[in-house]
């Protein structure tokens, strides 16, 4: 069973309780097994999904779909994640990413967030690019264990699936 | 500035409390640290209430909490810095107090995690880094920050998983004398080494749990704590420091800055010789919310030398009578790490190690009558140092 079928059967269980609860003493409780202390079942159910606002770096992801990762610039930094405005005052410039890089460390997601649940583990690096800019991204198909520090990667423009939108990872040679 | 005291301290049990709402659980350590420091809730003239929320339903936490324990009307504000919360509603209940904007303030720091299933709270704590550039696209957990930090550790240093592992066998021992502690049982590094992987190398039992809990303090004035009490503990010093919020823009994965630079300027004030802190201290409880991060913060405290860390704990210099006793509450890896209390809850283990008044067999030798809390937010986001002391400060 994936995490996500774990999880959406554990909230199941939960539901038909409160739900045989109220049918019988007329309140959603729910009764901890371990410690028997009675819980509220709570009845409102709060959807969140923000609508994240990206008008002044859209450049970024008009470059994902040219196959391009870009940073921007003010004077010699390069920002990356990028951002419009340089700290000091003035607007940044966009600069694309060079595509090599070194690893310098991973994890591997064992236990994941509710809404990463149908994805099967999946590891996380941070890599040192040519420019001296890192980048944290997916490490692409490979064996966890057969990573190692100071490793070629390459940043790849690739599409996230099952949604199916353009993002980037890290690719060992 | 004025000089600022603790003079009142409370601390609930820490644990899976589903038997007791936000406002109950903090009103057991508000109860215990009002009644300790002898003074009147109308003497009370602020409130600070840490509390990171979001896994709990209250949103407006300090005036729930207020109006449970007869507070409504004070002066009143939630603080939130991560996991380090608890220092920062320190600090500016010490702040206001110091500038002569009160002379009696209460520090309450409550948080009640279990209040949403497992998946949620890991989502809600995996989302605290950069929110857009980290979790939206790549799912970070905190036990996965952390564990970037802990993969380039081991493979810089040379460590194993079993060295990060003598941690959480060293904090469990004290948890099992302390009380209050979420788990208050004793570990082995088979028993650590056997449990699952949850951000590989990071395990299960590398990890403090997912924890309610509460504690509290009263902070005074010089004039009024010396009337309240004897044995005033002193607020010595506070360093505080801050990073980027991604943490890609860090330069190493082998030290938290900001925890640098806030025990410097801690020690700065305190006049602690950073080169051998240890000297000048009777303990310390740092923020080991996984094990890797409590040998950071000996590293970062300046009580190893760089890529030591590890060693110190396995040569047993961080038990008490060692180099520098560290955790002997259990810490954030056994006693629990109910967020925006656990700061709150390092500040009260503290004043009473200080005062003596502890378990024995989890107790300090007190030779300099000082302590120190590392408090740590985030994936290094926010660091506290703060120095709590016996003598009244300079």
């Amino acid at each position: 069973m994936s995490q996500r079928a774990e999880i959406e059967a554990w909230y199941r269980k939960m539901e038909e309780f409160a739900e045989e609860m109220k049918r019988s003493v007329g309140i959603p409780a729910i009764i901890d097994p371990r410690t028997g202390a009675t819980m509220w079942y709570d009845q409102r159910e709060l959807k969140l999904r923000y609508t994240l606002s990206i008008e002044r770096v859209k450049r970024f992801f008009e470059a994902l779909g040219e196959g391009k990762v870009l940073a921007t610039r003010c004077g010699e930094t390069i920002m990356f994640p990028p951002q419009a405005d340089c700290p000091g005052g003035g607007e940044a410039e966009w600069v694309e990413m060079p595509p090599e890089g070194e690893l310098i460390t991973w994890t591997v997601i064992n236990v994941k967030p509710y809404t990463f649940s149908h994805y099967d583990d999946y590891v996380v690096g941070v890599a040192r690019m040519a420019n001296g800019v890192n980048v944290l991204a997916w490490i692409r198909s490979r064996e966890a264990a057969s990573l190692r520090p100071g490793m070629k990667v390459r940043l790849k423009v690739v599409r996230r699936e099952p949604e199916g939108y353009l993002t980037y990872e890290l690719e060992p040679e | 500035m004025r000089k600022v005291a603790i003079v009142g301290t409370g601390h609930s049990r820490f644990g899976v409390r589903y038997e007791v709402s936000l406002a109950e659980l903090a009103h057991e350590a508000v109860r215990e640290a009002i009644r300790e420091a002898g003074v009147e809730a109308k003497e009370i003239e602020l409130s600070v209430v840490g509390n990171a929320g979001g896994w709990s339903s209250e949103p407006l936490p300090a005036v729930v909490v207020n109006e449970y324990s007869g507070l409504s009307g004070k002066a009143t504000y939630r603080v939130e810095a991560a996991c380090a919360t608890g220092s920062a509603a320190i600090k500016a209940a010490h702040d206001a107090i110091a500038a002569g904007e009160a002379d009696v303030a209460l520090v309450v720091g409550v948080e009640k995690m279990n209040e949403s299933p497992t998946p949620t709270v890991v989502e809600f704590i995996g989302r605290a880094g950069n929110y857009f550039w980290e979790f939206e696209n790549f799912g970070l957990t905190f036990p996965g920050y952390y564990a970037l930090y802990a993969t380039s550790y081991m493979f810089t240093y040379n460590a194993k998983e079993e060295d990060l592992c003598e941690v959480a066998v060293k904090n469990h021992y004290y948890a099992s004398m302390n009380p209050k502690a979420h788990f208050p049982r004793k570990i082995s590094v088979e028993d650590c080494m056997r449990s699952r992987y949850v951000a590989w190398p990071i395990k299960l039992l590398d990890s403090s749990p997912i924890t309610d809990g509460a504690a509290a303090v009263v902070l005074a004035s010089e004039e009024v704590a010396r009337k309240l009490t004897d044995s005033p503990v002193w607020i010595e010093a506070i360093g505080a420091a801050s990073d980027t919020s991604n943490i890609s823009r860090r330069s190493t994965y082998l030290s938290l800055p900001a925890a640098r630079e806030a025990s410097a300027r801690a020690y700065r004030k305190a006049n602690i010789d950073p080169s051998a802190p240890a000297k000048a201290l009777d303990l310390a409880e740092v923020h080991d919310c996984f094990t890797i991060a409590e040998v950071l913060a000996y590293e970062d405290l300046g009580f190893a030398r760089r890529g030591e860390g590890y060693k110190l704990v396995k040569e047993g210099q961080t038990y008490a009578g060692g180099l520098i006793p560290v955790n002997l509450s259990g810490g954030l890896k056994a006693k629990g790490h109910p967020i925006g209390a656990t700061g709150v809850s390092m500040a009260v283990e503290i004043v009473r190690q200080l005062l003596g008044k502890v378990e024995e067999g989890r107790r300090a030798t007190v030779r300099h009558g000082r302590g120190l809390a590392h408090n740590v937010g985030g994936t290094g986001h926010y660091a506290y140092v703060t120095i709590y002391s016996l003598s009244r400060p300079r």
